[in-house]
């Protein structure tokens, strides 16, 4: 079973970055603070009026996780780069999306544990009142960040081996994110706002389809982007 | 890495002819968009509500077409790159991309220009506007990832990738601003164009197509022609004394 062999192989990339992450802390401690730090200095730009800080929660939130999620990506493969680790990985006998993969569920894992704590932050700073439905704000939660760690993933791989790559990676990602960061936003502030779900509606179809779109083109274009 | 490039026919594909040719081309592309201008500014009336405002029309409209061209020749060169894995491709991608944001980042400054007296502001999340700034800073990435990789194989590759996969990003952006824009307000959007401007609009953009081409084709020579000496000091260095 080729298949079987291959999920195993990702489980194994999966089990080894998280591994790494859970010994030193060092990255997720640094990120899950600087994604508070964010939400807190928008809470000083915006003023301390509720009403303004209930209605910019939404984007503030999106705004945190974009900023401190983009420093997760570049580190997940500088780790493997400081030890000299990525050749012997691709000379495994095994798929380049296996590699793909694998990166890209961790780093999935590691975005969603920041908003973990991001998030409940947020609801506080902002003084939401209300969440329409938590079980569709989570939906719009996992499907922003769907497509904004495949996406970042595909472009730190590159962006981490070239020079000045603290600026290019969110030179590239951030114009691509333009459509993540308005869907998840207003799906965001839809339901933060109280309102009924047909508004998000539309939005989280626009989610669904470039997650859908850019983690297929991610996964084809990672083959040629890994190998020189 | 190697680059294990056939210097002959690498010289074979650059003849001496070819500059030549190009460069009269240019001519005949100035010429051309300078008879349009002035074709277009003579003839037309001006505008009921905008008066000798919509002249600007004649290089915004325009830029935007070609802009789009650009970036199309962009997607298909990378597409090509990454199915035949041919410098030229990567060269060719290259050039349209920078030519493609120059008129992209004239058809933002232009339209700035004509919306501060017609709307009243220097600018509108009007969705066209919108996508457009988008795709500007899109192809602003592309060209930063190229400049900060020195891997020529390297750079072809990963600049391949970066631009087939913002090209595939356009309508996405447009969608997704569009429906932002419509959820919250009416869209503002220019009227329908009147006849009298139409043959101004359609030569004028035929006059940019053949300055696009040029400029492309320009560039595209020097980088050509970069790659070829790049290989010569390799070979030379290779050699030894």
């Amino acid at each position: 079973m080729p298949l079987a062999q291959d999920l195993r192989r990702v489980r194994a990339i999966i089990w080894k970055d998280l591994t790494t992450e859970r010994r030193s802390k060092a990255g997720f401690n640094a990120v899950a603070f600087l994604g508070v730090l964010i939400l807190l200095l928008f809470g000083f730009a915006l003023g301390p009026d509720a009403e303004a800080l209930r209605n910019a929660a939404a984007g503030a939130l999106w705004l945190a996780i974009l900023f401190s999620g983009v420093l997760a990506f570049n580190r997940s493969y500088q780790l493997e780069l400081d030890g000299a680790a990525l050749e012997p990985l691709l000379l495994y006998p095994a798929p380049r999306w296996t590699i793909f993969a694998g990166k890209f569920a961790a780093n999935l894992l590691f975005v969603l544990l920041v908003e973990a704590i991001v998030v409940p932050v947020a609801i506080i700073l902002f003084q939401v009142k209300s969440v329409a439905g938590w079980l569709p704000a989570g939906g719009v939660l996992l499907l922003g960040s769907i497509g904004f760690v495949g996406l970042g993933t595909f472009y730190a791989s590159m962006a981490s081996r070239s020079r000045a790559r603290e600026v290019l990676l969110p030179l590239l990602l951030f114009p691509m994110l333009v459509p993540v960061l308005l869907a998840s936003a207003e799906a965001s502030s839809a339901l933060l706002a109280g309102n009924p779900m047909q508004d998000a509606g539309a939005w989280v179809k626009l989610l669904i389809a470039f997650d859908v779109i850019f983690v297929v083109a991610s996964f084809f274009a990672f083959d040629h982007v890994i190998e020189v | 890495m190697s680059h294990a490039v056939p210097l002959e026919r690498d010289r074979a594909s650059l003849p001496a002819t070819n500059g030549r040719w190009l460069d009269w081309f240019g001519v005949i592309a100035v010429v051309a968009l300078i008879a349009s201008q002035v074709n277009g500014v003579l003839t037309s009336p001006p505008d009921r509500d905008m008066g000798h405002l919509q002249k600007i029309m004649y290089v915004h409209v325009p830029s935007a077409w070609n802009a789009f061209i650009a970036f199309f020749v962009v997607a298909i060169a990378s597409l090509l790159y990454l199915w035949k894995g041919q410098e030229k491709h990567d060269l060719l991608a290259a050039s349209a991309a920078e030519v493609g944001t120059l008129f992209t980042g004239l058809t933002l400054a232009l339209g700035s220009i004509w919306g501060r007296p017609t709307w009243g502001v220097w600018w509108t999340w009007d969705p066209r506007l919108t996508s457009t700034a988008v795709l500007f800073l899109t192809f602003v990435g592309y060209l930063a990832l190229r400049s900060f990789v020195d891997d020529s194989e390297r750079r072809a590759q990963w600049s391949a990738a970066v631009g087939l996969l913002g090209a595939l990003n356009v309508p996405i952006v447009y969608m997704s601003v569009k429906w932002w824009r419509t959820l919250h307000q009416m869209q503002s959007n220019p009227s329908t164009v009147d006849p009298e401007y139409v043959i101004g609009l359609r030569t004028n953009g035929i006059a940019v197509l053949l300055l696009l081409i040029y400029f492309i084709m320009k560039r595209y020579r020097a980088a050509r022609m970069e790659r070829l000496a790049e290989h010569l000091v390799e070979r030379a260095a290779l050699e030894g004394p």
